[in-house]
Formats: structure tokens, C-alpha cells, sequence
């Protein structure tokens, strides 16, 4: 379905040191930087797939994406997308696919959502009967009835991205692209939007690429993980995998009186204190009872706090991993 | 056609929307018009046999000029589109299956043709009921008219299309200010926006009349009045015809260009 190979891409920036004698030498010589925002990038989704997009601010993640929309042009590559590559054949392609970019908007700013959604029917040319459908379904599931008639400039955020997601999905698109779709929502409009487009996929089949920060966006949809760094992707596996490649240890917290324990195979000791010691564990050699067994058998425990780490740790791991 | 004209008709709407920025506009407007015409009028009084236009077409070129301001002035631009590249919004519009030179073409003319619905009657009918030598005048024949409505949707599309390519500059420029400003100066005083092109002095006339300007409001409002009439206000259309073809045609290429280096800002 989407097939990517050896995908460059380039920006050229003028580049120079801030202050006024700079800026001065500048207007006769500028220094440019090539910045190589993609590198050799590959990968292949198939239909129906909901991949999650991560890397670090300035990745190429939003590049990448951009390329795929057809927006913008890749130095050398091939890129292949339901037989088509993107901007070469621009106006056909963007028919079958979806957008949301999370921090731009789609819709006109001082006329009523309704109002965009009856332009975007008329630029995709959907039948009467379809869009009926489909603006119906989609208003019920994230509840938007009462505010179709709203201009988009007095929604909050999180209404004006439940309309986005409706505004790009009104065509049925086979594919969608997310770009930071959950910025800047509450915890409820975050978990609207991740219901919504959990069910999206699996009723409709539609093929979901998703790029985010949020780890819980990508705990909640995603199968499969991209991990792009410094333009390269880094890694392509399942949150399984990434689990096991980012040393998914558990770390035991133990207060204690009496003399500091001594640590059992499968432990190994992260700080110790008077009174407290921190021990990471490794799960396949000693679970977390045998580990509480072997210090309450020397000390006196008063208390024990068990903790896995979080995704988002593990994440911020393999960016340190992978110097990036 | 269809996605184009919707596109028309959301901008239309919503231009009308901004109903008091169409009366403090046509308050300017009238106020404008009218002080021009009374310094013209001190003028002719000195020596009405000095002047290339008649005092009745001068006063009804001014008058149209005020009533009809937005379809005709080149500084009218659509700050929208100039957001959506600073922004990097044209993301979106890139991302759908629509001609993006036919999107913009479209937005633009329906914000200036809903600006000048909104503010000509008021100022028409005022301009048609102030005393004789001040007042707007009929056109000398039906023809005559007929020739005016073709030669105004000609002119709009000449406007528009030179727009376009202040737009298309934008991508590379980024900053729209400087270009905009001069481009639009130098185009509405070559297109008669300040005094009718026959004032202007021999042989600068000529050079202004040859000028894809001169197919901007220079036409139509000196059409209605019969100053340029028959086989002249036919050749005059015809002129408009060629500048519009070749500065759409112009646009498209250089469109077509800028999208393949286009840079999306801000992420």
C-alpha cells in the first residue's frame, strides 16, 4: 500500500550568528547550511495497518508525512502509495488520503464548521447520499451536533480537532496521516480522539500513520513503531520489541532498618542510602516477589514500591541510546 | 468547475459578512470621489479646452472607479493566501485534489466581487442623484453598456491575475511586504487609479497605453462613458483578452515551478 525507498531530502538554510554585526555582514554574504532531513529513509506499510511515527522534535517526521501528501518533493527516492507516487501525480492522490496536520487548521475561520465541511464535499466532489452518511456517522461518534453551525473561531481546541478529524476523513479516505493530532488537548479530548480513531481503523480498515510526543497515543492505537532520528529511521518493530530493545527493566524501592542487604542474582543495585536501597530487576532472572523475599529473609522491610518504566522513559532511552 | 465555484461562493459569503467595514469604506469612498471631482472641476473652470477627457467622462470615471474600488484596485490583495504561505497553511491546501492556481484565482475574485456588491449600490445611487455637472451620467447607448459589463469582468480577471503572481513571488520571497507594496503602487497609477491614463503626458501615454495596467480599470470606466467607443472599445477588449491569457498562462508556470521548491514553514 505505501512503499518507501531510499528517500533523501534537503533543505537549504541561510544560517548566521544573532546580533546587529551579523545581521550587517549577511546582507552581502550568507552562509547556508544544508540541512539532511531525510536520510535514506525506507519502510512499507500495508492496509489497514495503524503505525505509530515517533522521534524527537525536528526528526523529519513532519517530512516525511509531507512527502507522503504529495506536499513536497524528496531530493531522490522512490515512493510508491496505492501505485502512485505522491507528487507526481498530486490531485489523484490526495483523493484517497486523509490529513490532519494538529497544528495548523483546515477549516475557515470565521464561517460556521458546517460551512467547511460543504466546501470540502465540493472540492472532493463526494455525492450528496455518501456525504450524508459519513457527516452523519462521523458528527454522532465524536459528538459534534451542537456545534456544526459554530463559526470555527469560538471552538476550543479540542472541538475545533474533533472537526478536523471529520473535515479530513468526509471523503472517506483509504488512508489517513495524523501529525500530532492529541497537541495541546485535556486528558477527556485525548481520549475521544484516540477511541475515534481506534474504531475508524478497525470498521472502516483504514490505514492509520501517526506521528506524536504523546506515548500514551502510541500506547493506545499503534501495533507497530517507526522511530526516526537525526532523518534515519532508527527502528521498525512492534511496542513489544521496543520494550525489550530499551532494557524494560523494573526498579523495587526498599526502606529498611537494620544493615544494607545483600542483592540476590537478577538484581543489580541502582542507590543505596542509609535505610534505602533502589534495585533494578531483571524480570526473566528474578521476579519481583523472590526479589522482596530475599531482602524481607536479611533486613526488616517497612516498605517496598515496585515500578516498571514508563514508555515514555523508554523512549527517552533509545533517543540516548541512539545519541539523537 | 464545481469545487472552484464553491470555493467562490464560501468566499463570497463570507465576505459579506464585514458589514461595517463596507460602510466605513464607502464612507471613504464617496468622500474621496467627491474631492476629486471638485479639484478636477477647479481645473476645467481654468481652461476646459486643455483637457484629453470630457468633463461628464471624468466625473463618471471617477465615480465608477469609487463605487466599483474593490474589483479594480491592484493593492486589494487576499491577506489569506499571503498567511497561508508565512504560515506553512498551504500544507492543507496542497492536500487536496484541487488546482491550487484555480483555488487562489477563485478566493480572490470572490472577496473582491463581494466587497464591491456591498459598497457600489449606495454609492452609485448617490453619485446618480448629486447635482448636474457632479452627477454620474448614463451611458450613451445600451451597446455602449453592454461593452462597459464585459470589459469590467475582463479587468477583474487581469487584476486577479496579476495578484496571482504577487502570490506566486511570495513563496519564494516569504516576505510579502516590499514587493507588494511596490508592485501595487506602480500597477494602479499605470492603470489609472490615481488620474485617468489620457492625462498622463505624450510620449509616457503611449508607453502606459501599451501595458498590461492599461487593461486593468483604464478600460472599463473609460468605456462606459464612450471616451473609448465602437471599433476603439472592441480593440480595447481585445487588449484585455491577450493580457489576461498572458498573465494567467505566466502564473501557471511560475506556479508550477515555485510548487516544486516549496518549503512548508513552522514544522
Amino acid at each position: 500500500m505505501i512503499h518507501l525507498e531510499g528517500i533523501n531530502k534537503t533543505f537549504r538554510v541561510a544560517r548566521r550568528k544573532s546580533g546587529f554585526g551579523r545581521a550587517l555582514q549577511a546582507l552581502f554574504s550568507r552562509e547556508y547550511e544544508l540541512i539532511h532531513a531525510l536520510q535514506d529513509v525506507s519502510f512499507s506499510i500495508s492496509q489497514g495497518e495503524m503505525v505509530g511515527y515517533i522521534g524527537p522534535n525536528g526528526a523529519g517526521k513532519s517530512t516525511t508525512i509531507k512527502i507522503m501528501c504529495g506536499i513536497l518533493r524528496p531530493d531522490s527516492g522512490v515512493c510508491n502509495i496505492d501505485g502512485r507516487t505522491p507528487w507526481q501525480d498530486r490531485i489523484d492522490h490526495v483523493r484517497n488520503i486523509g490529513v490532519v496536520f494538529g497544528q495548523r487548521s483546515q477549516l475557515w475561520w470565521d464561517v460556521p464548521v458546517g460551512d467547511s465541511f460543504d466546501l470540502i464535499r465540493d472540492i472532493y466532489k463526494i455525492d450528496a447520499r455518501r456525504y450524508k452518511r459519513n457527516l452523519e456517522e462521523l458528527v454522532a461518534l465524536l459528538d459534534l451536533e451542537e456545534i456544526l453551525k459554530t463559526p470555527t473561531r469560538t471552538l476550543s481546541l479540542g472541538q475545533r480537532m474533533r472537526c478536523e478529524l471529520v473535515a479530513s476523513l468526509l471523503h472517506s479516505p483509504k488512508i489517513l496521516f495524523l501529525d500530532e493530532p492529541t497537541i495541546g488537548l485535556d486528558a477527556v479530548s485525548k481520549i475521544a480522539v484516540r477511541q475515534f480513531i481506534k474504531d475508524l481503523n478497525s470498521r472502516r480498515g483504514t490505514t492509520v500513520i501517526l506521528t506524536t510526543h504523546d506515548m500514551q497515543d502510541i500506547e493506545a492505537l499503534t501495533e507497530r513503531i517507526l522511530l526516526i532520528g537525526k532523518g534515519r529511521i532508527l527502528m521498525d518493530g512492534s511496542l513489544e520489541e521496543l520494550k525489550k530493545r530499551s532494557s524494560w527493566r523494573k526498579t523495587i524501592t526498599f526502606e529498611y532498618l537494620g544493615p544494607q542487604p545483600a542483592l540476590d542474582a537478577g538484581m543489580t543495585l541502582r542507590e543505596a542510602r542509609p535505610g534505602r536501597i533502589v534495585v533494578y530487576l531483571e524480570p526473566e532472572v528474578c521476579s519481583a516477589a523472590e526479589a522482596i523475599a530475599h531482602i524481607s529473609r536479611q533486613v526488616e522491610v517497612k516498605d517496598v514500591s515496585v515500578a516498571g518504566i514508563s514508555a515514555e522513559e523508554m523512549v527517552a532511552g533509545l533517543y540516548r541510546e541512539y545519541d539523537i | 468547475m464545481k469545487p472552484y465555484l464553491a470555493i467562490f461562493r464560501l468566499r463570497f459569503i463570507n465576505g459579506l459578512q464585514y458589514r461595517s467595514a463596507a460602510l466605513a469604506g464607502m464612507a471613504t469612498q464617496f468622500a474621496w470621489g467627491f474631492m476629486e471631482i471638485l479639484a478636477f472641476a477647479a481645473f476645467y473652470k481654468a481652461n476646459p479646452a486643455a483637457f484629453p477627457m470630457e468633463f461628464s467622462h471624468t466625473v463618471s470615471y471617477i465615480w465608477l472607479q469609487q463605487a466599483f474600488l474593490a474589483l479594480f484596485m491592484v493593492w486589494f490583495f487576499e491577506g489569506e493566501i499571503f498567511d497561508s504561505i508565512t504560515t506553512g497553511n498551504i500544507a492543507y491546501e496542497l492536500a487536496r485534489p484541487i488546482d491550487l492556481y484555480g483555488r487562489w484565482f477563485s478566493q480572490t475574485a470572490a472577496n473582491r466581487v463581494a466587497k464591491a456588491v456591498l459598497r457600489s449600490l449606495p454609492i452609485l445611487l448617490v453619485a446618480a442623484l448629486v447635482p448636474a455637472p457632479y452627477r454620474l451620467s448614463l451611458p450613451p447607448a445600451a451597446g455602449q453598456f453592454i461593452l462597459f459589463l464585459i470589459s469590467v469582468l475582463l479587468s477583474l480577471g487581469v487584476v486577479v491575475s496579476f495578484s496571482m503572481l504577487i502570490y506566486i513571488t511570495t513563496v519564494y520571497t516569504l516576505s510579502a511586504a516590499g514587493g507588494r507594496l511596490i508592485a501595487a503602487a506602480l500597477a494602479d497609477f499605470l492603470a489609472g487609479a490615481i488620474i485617468p491614463l489620457p492625462f498622463f503626458p505624450q510620449p509616457f501615454r503611449a508607453i502606459a497605453e501599451v501595458l498590461p495596467f492599461a487593461a486593468m480599470q483604464n478600460m472599463p470606466l473609460r468605456i462606459y462613458s464612450g471616451n473609448i467607443a465602437g471599433r476603439a472599445a472592441l480593440w480595447g477588449i481585445g487588449i484585455q483578452i491577450f493580457w489576461l491569457a498572458v498573465l494567467t498562462l505566466f502564473g501557471r508556470v511560475m506556479m508550477k515551478k515555485a510548487l516544486g521548491k516549496v518549503v512548508v514553514q513552522g514544522g
